[in-house]
C-alpha cells in the first residue's frame, strides 16, 4: 500500500545515518558476493571451456565398465553359483565394428566422430630416446573433434597424408629431441616394430604433458607401428551441444557395451572441486549477509523502540496489526533493496577494478589477469538473498511492533 | 412493536481488570447519544482514561460489553475493531502524537488514505477543509515541531475528524495547553457537538472546563459515582 510505503520511508529517513550504515552492510555483502562469484565463475567457466575445447566430449573406449558376464552367470542368473579364478580371455583389443558404430553415431545430428588408435612408442633421434604416446588419426575426421589444427605452429594437418610416415609432435618434445620440421627420426613400438618417420608438424597446446609427450600420425601408420592392423581403440566424439554429453555417453554404452566417458566423467574430480569451491563461496558471502542482516535487525528494532508512540497512534487511528507489521517489514525491505542496488554498483566497480590487475607470470595458457564472468544472474542472486535476509531480519521487530498494546503506550506517555 | 433506535455508544456493566488483579473500571454503564458533549472527570487513577479506551475500542472489557450503534463489539476481531476506529471513532490524546516526519497536512491525510475512500486531490481537499475549519490552513505544510502546542493539538483534532467519525474521544486534550488554548479546544468540541451532531467524550481533570460540557460523568475508584446533565 502506498500510504504504508510513505510512512516507512518517512520513518527511515529520520534515522538517516543508521540506515546508511545498515544499507552499507548489505551492500558490502552483495558486492563481495558479486566480485567473488564473478572470479570463481570466470575461472570455472574458463576451465570448463578449455576442457570442452581441448578434449573430446565423449570417448568411446575398447573396454567394458564391468567384466563380461560368464556363461554360467547368464544361464543361472539367480542361482547360487560361485565363480573364482576367472582368467580374462586373450583377445585382440579394440572397438569391434568401429566403422558401423561410427556410422550410427554420425547419423545423430550435431555429433561428429573420429576413430583413433593410441599406443606408446620410443622416438629416437641421434643418441636421444624419448618415450611418447602416439595417436593414429584420420586428419579429415580428426580435425572435426580436436583443436590440433589450431595448435599447429609449424606444418599442416594434411601433410600427414602427403608425406609417407609423417609425424606431428609437440614443441617440448621437439626441443627435447632437438628436431625441427623435415627431420627424420626413428620410432620403435613396444611390439618391436620400427619405422622411420618424418616430422611434418609441430604443435603447442600450452599443456606441458601434451607438448612434451604426444605425437600424431596417420591411423594406418600407427596401426602398422603398433602391429594392430585395422584396430581402432577409441572413438572420439564432439557434440554441438556439450550439455548432452553425459546422456549420450550413457546411451552409447547401453547400446554398444563399450565404455563411454563424457567430458564430465573424465573431469569429475575437478568438477567436484568446483562444487566445494562454490559451497565455500556461498558460505562466506552468506556469513557477510548474515552480519548485514543483524544490522537491519538492529535498525528496525531501534525504529520500533523509538516509534512506540507512533505505533500506538496509528493503531488508535484504525491501523491493523497487519498494517503495522507490514510497515516495519517494508522498512527492512527498503534497506535491503537499497543495499542490493548499492551492492550491485559496488560489485560492478570491484569487477572493473579486478579486471585491471595484471600478473607478471607467463602461464602457458597466456593468462596474466583474472578471468571474470559478468552474468546478470549473479547480480540477481545476490540481490535476492540480500532482500531475503533483510526481510527475515525485519520480521522479528516488525511482529513485536504489531503486537504493541496502544493503551499501555498511551498510558505510559500520559 | 418498534424498538427505540439504539444509542450511538453504549456500555453495559463493563469492568476492566488487569491480569495482576488491579481493577481499572468497575461495573460502568452509560449511553452516549448523538450531539452529546460529555466530560469524564475524577481524581487521577480513578479509571477515567481506562473507561475512555474501553469506549474507544482500544481496549476490551474483562466483563460486560460495549455496543457501537447497537452492535456488540465483544465478538469482533482486532481487525474489525481497527476498522471501526478508522471510520466511526476519532481520538485526541494529551500529547498530540503527530508523526514527526510528516507535515500537518500529511498527518491529517494518514487516516483518510488508510480508509482509501477519497483519493489524490479529493483526499487533500478534505484534509485542507478540516484544517481550515480549525484555523490551521497556514500550518498545513509545516512539520509538527514547527507548530505551537495549541496548533499541534488542533492538528490532532483535525486528524481525529479526518474520516468524519460519529464519536470523538479525547484523553486530557488540554493537559499540556495554557488556559487560552485549552478554552479554544473546548470551543471546538462544543461546536462539533452542537453543530455537527457528533458525540464528544472528553476526559479532563479541569473542573472549570468540564462545566462547559452538557453532561458530566464523575468517576471514583473505577466506578461512576455521578452522571449529571447540565441545563
Amino acid at each position: 500500500m502506498n500510504l504504508i510505503f510513505d510512512l516507512a520511508r518517512g520513518m527511515l529517513s529520520r534515522r538517516r545515518r543508521q540506515t546508511l550504515v545498515s544499507v552499507l552492510g548489505v551492500a558490502l555483502g552483495v558486492a563481495f558476493f558479486i566480485a567473488i562469484a564473478s572470479l570463481m565463475r570466470g575461472f570455472q567457466t574458463y576451465f570448463i571451456e578449455q576442457v570442452i575445447d581441448v578434449q573430446p566430449h565423449i570417448i568411446v573406449k575398447d573396454e567394458t565398465r564391468r567384466p563380461l558376464p560368464q556363461a554360467v552367470e547368464i544361464a543361472h542368473p539367480d542361482g547360487a553359483v560361485a565363480l573364482s579364478g576367472v582368467k580374462p580371455t586373450e583377445r585382440v583389443r579394440g572397438i569391434r565394428a568401429s566403422a558401423e558404430k561410427m556410422a550410427i553415431l554420425e547419423a545423430i545430428p550435431g555429433v561428429f566422430s573420429s576413430p583413433i588408435l593410441t599406443g606408446q612408442a620410443l622416438l629416437r633421434y641421434g643418441s636421444r630416446d624419448v618415450s611418447v604416446s602416439i595417436t593414429g588419426i584420420e586428419p579429415a575426421r580428426y580435425r572435426r573433434v580436436s583443436n590440433l589444427e589450431k595448435d599447429l605452429i609449424q606444418g599442416r594437418l594434411e601433410d600427414l597424408r602427403s608425406t609417407a610416415n609423417g609425424l606431428i609432435i609437440g614443441i617440448g618434445l621437439a626441443q627435447k629431441l632437438g628436431v625441427t620440421l623435415g627431420d627424420t627420426i626413428i620410432a620403435v613400438s613396444p611390439r618391436g616394430v620400427s619405422l622411420q618417420m618424418k616430422i611434418v608438424g609441430i604443435f603447442r597446446t600450452g599443456l606441458t604433458a601434451m607438448d612434451n609427450q604426444a605425437g600424431y600420425t596417420l591411423l594406418k601408420v600407427n596401426q602398422i607401428l603398433q602391429d594392430r592392423p585395422n584396430v581402432v581403440n577409441q572413438i572420439l566424439l564432439r557434440l554441438n551441444d556439450v550439455t548432452g554429453a553425459e546422456a549420450l555417453a550413457r546411451q552409447i554404452e547401453a547400446r554398444f557395451g563399450d565404455r563411454s566417458e563424457s567430458w564430465e566423467e573424465q573431469n569429475r574430480n575437478i568438477l567436484t572441486v568446483f562444487v566445494i569451491q562454490n559451497a565455500i563461496m556461498y558460505s562466506v558471502t552468506g556469513a557477510i549477509l548474515l552480519v548485514a542482516a543483524f544490522g537491519i535487525y538492529n535498525i528496525i528494532s531501534t525504529v520500533v523502540f523509538e516509534k512506540t508512540r507512533d505505533i500506538a497512534i496509528l493503531k488508535s487511528l484504525g491501523f491493523t496489526e497487519g498494517d503495522i507489521q507490514w510497515l516495519f517489514l517494508l522498512q527492512g525491505m527498503i534497506a535491503g533493496l537499497l543495499g542490493a542496488v548499492l551492492g550491485c554498483i559496488l560489485g560492478q566497480i570491484m569487477i572493473e577494478g579486478l579486471a585491471q590487475i595484471r600478473f607478471n607470470t607467463e602461464t602457458p595458457a597466456g593468462n596474466d589477469r583474472f578471468l571474470l564472468v559478468q552474468d546478470w544472474r549473479i547480480f540477481a542472486i545476490a540481490s535476492f538473498f540480500a532482500l531475503l535476509s533483510a526481510s527475515i531480519a525485519a520480521v522479528v521487530p516488525a511482529r513485536r511492533a504489531a503486537r504493541l498494546d496502544p493503551v499501555q503506550t498511551i498510558r505510559g506517555a500520559a | 412493536m418498534t424498538s427505540p433506535p439504539p444509542a450511538l455508544l453504549e456500555a453495559q456493566h463493563i469492568t476492566r481488570r488487569l491480569p495482576e488483579g488491579v481493577t481499572l473500571v468497575q461495573d460502568a454503564s452509560l449511553k452516549v447519544e448523538r450531539g452529546e458533549f460529555i466530560a469524564i472527570t475524577g481524581p487521577s487513577g480513578s479509571g477515567k482514561s481506562s473507561l475512555l479506551y474501553l469506549l474507544g475500542l482500544l481496549d476490551r472489557p474483562t466483563e460486560g460489553r460495549v455496543l457501537l450503534e447497537g452492535r456488540d463489539t465483544a465478538s469482533l476481531s482486532a481487525a474489525e475493531l481497527a476498522s471501526l476506529r478508522l471510520t466511526r471513532l476519532g481520538f485526541v490524546f494529551q500529547f498530540h502524537f503527530l508523526l514527526p516526519e510528516f507535515s500537518t497536512l500529511d498527518n491529517v491525510l494518514i487516516p483518510i488514505r488508510r480508509l482509501g475512500r477519497l483519493k489524490g486531490t479529493a483526499a487533500r481537499a478534505q484534509a485542507m477543509k478540516l484544517l481550515e475549519a480549525l484555523g490551521m490552513s497556514e500550518a498545513a505544510a509545516k512539520l509538527p515541531e514547527q507548530l505551537s502546542g495549541g496548533m499541534r493539538q488542533r492538528a490532532a483534532i483535525a486528524r481525529a475528524l479526518a474520516n468524519d467519525p460519529a464519536i470523538i474521544l479525547a484523553d486530557e486534550p488540554t493537559g499540556n495547553l495554557d488556559t487560552r488554548n485549552a478554552a479554544a479546544v473546548f470551543d471546538i468540541f462544543q461546536r462539533l457537538a452542537a453543530e455537527e451532531g457528533r458525540a464528544i467524550l472528553v476526559v479532563t481533570h479541569d473542573a472549570e472546563l468540564a462545566k462547559r460540557a452538557n453532561r458530566r460523568i464523575h468517576l471514583v475508584d473505577g466506578r461512576i459515582v455521578s452522571d449529571t446533565r447540565a441545563g
